[in-house]
């Protein structure tokens, strides 16, 4: 296992030229990796004393092939950039389109809009569960009961969209198409009966003695270095930072709705899996009022124009709280049909900054469940 | 090993409803620096020139709907400039959320997305390369402060100084900056490629990269094809 890999990127990383020290490279297609993501892992003994993180195996230059596309032909390119949440990023870009042109959305689609977003941290929040057991090693079960779940919000969106993941669905000022009939009762039944999930996954989960012993003081860093690290989403909430952007800088309707923002003690791995279970009972609240109030009218902003569409000159940066983090869209325009920059602030990339910080002195077991607990996608990560 | 209570994480936090927020308070709410400036922003402004007269900070307007007002720093000064922000306590930006680069092989048009005031022109002939920064505060919950800083060309002055020593959110992304647009970040700790391979010479997102001659052989070219034949067999 003693290789050169240390000589061929991690250059500044401290006394690798120790003998006595193991270079690992773990990556880039083990599957608790969650993805092609590779690590450098110096090891004394078990114990990590330098990771490196190699990125770029699923780089395709997201952003200029966004320069060279009109602003709406970007918007399936969002889909596949956290392919677990694409509702999402659709959003999000929306969301900077609309701040970049000016353009308002009508109150249904807006509640279309909190909807498909919430329905999509169910989603990313369940499939983390069943990912982080499978990291370690609890293969298969929890990750079966988590994709069943997932799989009733797939078939929704399927009706919807057409499409189970890739679903291209938010215009600028709206949404594509209205919710076919009977589509927002089956909705409520999903999260009538989502509870009932929760409580069963849970309690498989909380007081699992494996799980805890795994994850209990593993990881943990202190508040103001994470949000020096710019770490935001359930991994900054976990550690006890009261901040959400649903709440700080609601976009959106999202001050019209009751609901809390759960915090963690001391934002280890345990509290990152616990938070998110309590984010999920905080979305279905959110949903079960956005059901209730759903209003008639149009999905999208009958003024909004879908060809030819060419934003005035200027700028926007507009982020949204995706169900990994903060993702940012930042657009420039030079006033013609295609951005003249075009930058994702993506959540999974920025998250893994201080990577090494929470792994230095642990064991490199202890490496596959922070990664895991950090939750990465790397479609986002690589762009 | 006993099994922590259920609601042994606090479930709720004390501040949490948006109403009891101090977003709708004027200077310290969200709104304040995007909409109403440039009025907080220029009072933001007038603080930097007295704290850092040297600095030579000035105000750039967005013509946009957004109306994200940004401030020009001399990248010499960029690190004091981030310093003041960050460790003043009524300012407190302490969150660094976002980097962009931007590539303008055209000075011009760069001052019509953030325009310059009257009589201030662009200083700088030739093109350059700009990397913008949006900061905020996590405390007083402000924001975005977009800051610019420009380099003096696009080739070997293509430098700006790190900001990881202060915030440590900018470490991939500035990477990620010197690897796709080629600015040279003086003081980062570990300057490498981060997504194209280490081997790579070019900067694939300035706006003159030329993708590499990949042609692949097709029996019968025509359209966009044949005119890559011809490109690749020049007769």
């Amino acid at each position: 296992m003693i290789s050169d890999l240390a000589n061929s990127s991690s250059s500044a990383a401290p006394a690798l030229d120790d003998d006595q020290l193991l270079h690992v490279s773990l990556g880039p297609q083990h599957p608790s990796t969650h993805g092609v993501f590779r690590m450098n892992v110096a090891l004394d003994g078990e114990t990590v004393v330098s990771l490196k993180p190699v990125f770029g195996y699923l780089h395709r230059n997201h952003e200029k092939i966004a320069e060279n596309a009109t602003y709406l032909s970007s918007m399936p390119y969002t889909d596949r950039l956290d392919y677990i949440c694409p509702l999402s990023n659709n959003w999000a870009y929306a969301n900077a389109v609309e701040k970049l042109a000016g353009i308002e959305v009508p109150e249904r689609a807006q509640y279309m809009r909190v909807i498909l977003a919430e329905l999509t941290r169910l989603i990313n929040h369940t499939a983390f569960a069943g990912f982080i057991l499978g990291d370690m090693g609890a293969w298969g079960s929890a990750l079966m009961y988590a994709f069943r779940e997932r799989e009733l919000i797939l078939d929704l969106f399927e009706d919807l969209t057409g499409a189970r993941m890739m679903a291209n669905f938010m215009r600028f000022g709206g949404c594509r198409n209205d919710l076919p009939a009977g589509w927002a009762n089956k909705v409520s039944e999903l999260v009538n009966g989502y509870g009932a999930f929760l409580d069963e996954m849970e309690d498989l989960l909380i007081g699992n003695e494996i799980l805890l012993a795994r994850t209990r003081d593993i990881g943990a860093l202190p508040k103001d270095v994470l949000i020096n690290g710019g770490i935001t989403g359930p991994m900054l909430r976990a550690a006890g930072v009261n901040y959400d952007i649903r709440k700080v800088e609601p976009y959106g309707i999202y001050q019209r709705f009751d609901f809390r923002i759960p915090l963690g003690g001391t934002g280890d791995c345990y509290d990152r899996i616990m938070i998110r279970f309590l984010e999920m009972r905080e979305s279905l609240k959110i949903l079960r009022q956005a059901l209730d109030q759903l209003p008639e009218g149009p999905f999208v902003h009958p003024k909004a124009k879908i060809r030819n569409f060419k934003p005035p000159v200027g700028e926007a940066y507009a982020r949204v709280e995706g169900p990994k983090g903060e993702l940012g869209f930042h657009l420039l325009s030079d006033g013609s049909a295609n951005p003249y920059r075009y930058r994702v602030r993506p959540p999974s990339f920025i998250n893994l900054t201080l990577l090494e910080d929470m792994c230095l002195g642990l064991d490199l077991a202890d490496v596959v469940v922070i990664l895991g607990s950090i939750d990465i996608v790397l479609g986002e990560v690589d762009r | 090993m006993t099994a922590p209570d259920r609601n042994s994480m606090d479930r709720e936090s004390p501040d949490s409803h948006a109403g009891e927020l101090p977003s709708q308070s004027g200077e310290a709410g969200f709104t304040a620096l995007q909409s109403e400036s440039p009025d907080s922003l220029a009072s933001l402004l007038a603080r930097l020139h007295d704290a850092l007269p040297q600095a030579g900070v000035t105000l750039r307007t967005n013509p946009g709907p957004a109306a994200q007002h940004s401030l020009l720093v001399e990248p010499t000064h960029l690190t004091e400039v981030c310093r003041f922000l960050r460790d003043t306590p009524d300012m407190a930006f302490d969150f660094l959320s976002n980097v962009t680069g931007v590539d303008w092989p055209d000075p011009a048009k760069a001052d019509t997305v953030a325009v310059p005031a009257e009589g201030e022109a662009n200083a700088s002939a030739s093109g350059f390369l700009e990397v913008i920064y949006h900061l905020y505060s996590t405390t007083r919950r402000v924001g975005p402060l977009v800051l610019r800083a420009r380099t003096a060309d696009r080739g070997d002055n293509a430098k700006i100084p790190s900001l990881v020593a202060i915030y440590r959110s900018a470490e991939f992304q500035e990477r990620e900056i010197f690897d796709l647009f080629g600015v040279e970040f003086t003081g980062h700790p570990d300057l490498r490629r981060i997504l194209m391979w280490d081997e790579f010479t070019d900067h694939p997102m300035r706006k003159d990269y030329v993708a590499p001659d990949d042609y692949e052989y097709e029996p019968t070219p025509h359209d966009a094809v044949l005119e890559k034949a011809k490109r690749h067999y020049p007769a």
